[in-house]
């Protein structure tokens, strides 16, 4: 029997949410309570399987801890795992992402805020940062979003192991395509209205999140503050796929594991009025890479005034994959059949961060 | 001579369960020299009330016998080899 885990990281700590059918779920939690769990990683490339948590403590600070046994125990690097060199006069402030290494089982990536891009290759346990993203020139030039100036997308190339894209807000894509010794920006084609002075700038874009097509890797789906991109070229130039949407501006994207030119959205009104289009909380669908979109809102509540935020959606790893989205008031809902419908699993959490999930045999 | 670093209820647990740390101090030291003394044997503690350039947290206080250590030099504040420090978690947080 497989047993499918949700993990629920909100503004207060974590839940794990486990089935064995995806219909009936036990939760326990919270771990880490009081701490908002910004990053998760279920990482099975192991021979244990292993989850990977980032979180802050508004008192406390920034940390992460590794659990070997699917959240009854933890452990905590005694150094810390993700600490600034002396010579960056820069404290870590919170780990926003981690993401398995397709090419080496042991590298476990970090993107952090402040902007940091972090290597780990003891299965994130301790992490190095790469200078080529951290020096470069643009950095000064960076800015911050609401949420604070983080790499909050990292996304390696599963084909080339030298090739990546990172994401930031406001910042915009970089790409390495030499094992991250240096980066150059990939925004041509997103508009930056919030620029006056040049409304196309070489970066500097406000990115909220970029997915990775499944059967495509060079095809890129980009939500952005106010448009919707793809790029076909891995990451370096980008056309608009916003027709057809009943808004431009979201959090989160979201790629179809199962299926090719397939991507969720989950559209907000506007940067101004930061509530579902017509308070009908929905997602977006597109199955031709954004040639057309279509609605997705059975089982989900209407009206409502709730949000998912960038990193609060996840795809679990069953052959049939099942969908998680977290809302910023503390219900997650999941769909078995790729949207059409949804069913609430928890409900009453605090403001929802990050959902990742994962199945195991 | 011995000063004395008392921990908030929250954080005993990353120190056995000590609520406070004796320091030994031949003379005045730096905050910073003592705190890196009474959390040498726990790294994970010392992480949560100073960050990795050895600053105290933004919602993190800390007291030299009354004072305010962030209204008086920080972490070069002077400590008497007979001082009380408390480790405060500040009023604020959500």
């Amino acid at each position: 029997m497989t047993q499918t885990i949700v993990g629920i990281g909100t503004r207060k700590g974590l839940w794990l949410a486990r089935s064995e059918d995806r219909r009936t779920w036990q939760v326990d939690g919270p771990h880490f309570l009081m701490s908002e769990v910004l990053s998760l990683l279920f990482d099975t490339r192991r021979a244990t399987p292993r989850l990977v948590v980032g979180f802050r403590s508004s008192h406390w600070g920034p940390s992460l801890q590794h659990s070997d046994d699917l959240g009854a125990t933890w452990v905590e690097h005694p150094e810390g795992s993700i600490r600034f060199p002396e010579d960056t006069d820069t404290a870590l402030k919170a780990t926003w992402q981690l993401v398995a290494d397709p090419h080496d089982p042991q590298v476990v990536w970090a993107g952090t805020e402040p902007q940091g891009l972090w290597r780990s290759e003891d299965g994130g346990e301790t992490f190095e940062l790469n200078r080529g993203l951290w020096e470069h020139p643009h950095r000064p030039e960076w800015g911050e979003g609401f949420g604070g100036g983080a790499i909050h997308t990292v996304l390696p190339s599963p084909v080339d192991a030298d090739s990546m894209l990172v994401a930031m807000s406001t910042g915009g894509v970089y790409n390495t395509r030499d094992g991250g010794r240096s980066w150059t920006p990939g925004n041509t084609g997103i508009h930056a209205y919030f620029q006056p002075h040049d409304e196309w700038p070489e970066f500097g874009q406000c990115v909220h999140k970029v997915a990775r097509d499944s059967a495509t890797p060079t095809r890129l789906y980009a939500q952005n503050h106010r448009g919707v991109y793809r790029s076909d070229d891995d990451g370096v130039t980008w056309t608009s796929i916003e027709a057809g949407l009943p808004t431009n501006f979201g959090m989160t994207a979201v790629s179809n594991p199962a299926r090719g030119d397939s991507v969720w959205l989950v559209p907000i009104a506007s940067d101004g009025e930061r509530i579902p289009p017509g308070a009908t909380l929905q997602l977006q669908r597109t199955d031709d890479a954004g040639a057309t979109w279509h609605t997705q809102d059975a089982g989900l509540p209407k009206p409502s005034y709730t949000n998912v935020l960038r990193d609060a959606a996840g795809t679990d790893t069953h052959e049939e994959p099942g969908l998680y989205v977290g809302t910023r008031n503390g219900e997650v809902y999941a769909t078995l059949d790729g949207g059409e419908s949804f069913t609430r699993i928890v409900e009453q959490l605090p403001d929802v961060l990050c959902v990742r999930a994962v199945t195991l045999p | 001579m011995t000063a004395r670093v008392v921990l908030p209820g929250l954080l005993r647990d990353l120190a056995d369960g000590a609520a406070e740390l004796p320091v030994e101090l031949e003379g005045p030291a730096p905050l910073a020299d003592v705190l890196d003394l009474a959390f040498e044997p726990w790294p994970i503690l010392a992480s949560r009330i100073r960050d990795e350039r050895g600053e105290i947290r933004r919602h993190v206080n800390v007291f030299v016998d009354g004072e305010d250590a962030k209204r008086a030099e920080g972490v070069r504040t002077e400590v008497g080899p007979q001082a009380t420090v408390h480790v405060i978690n500040a009023v604020s947080g959500g």
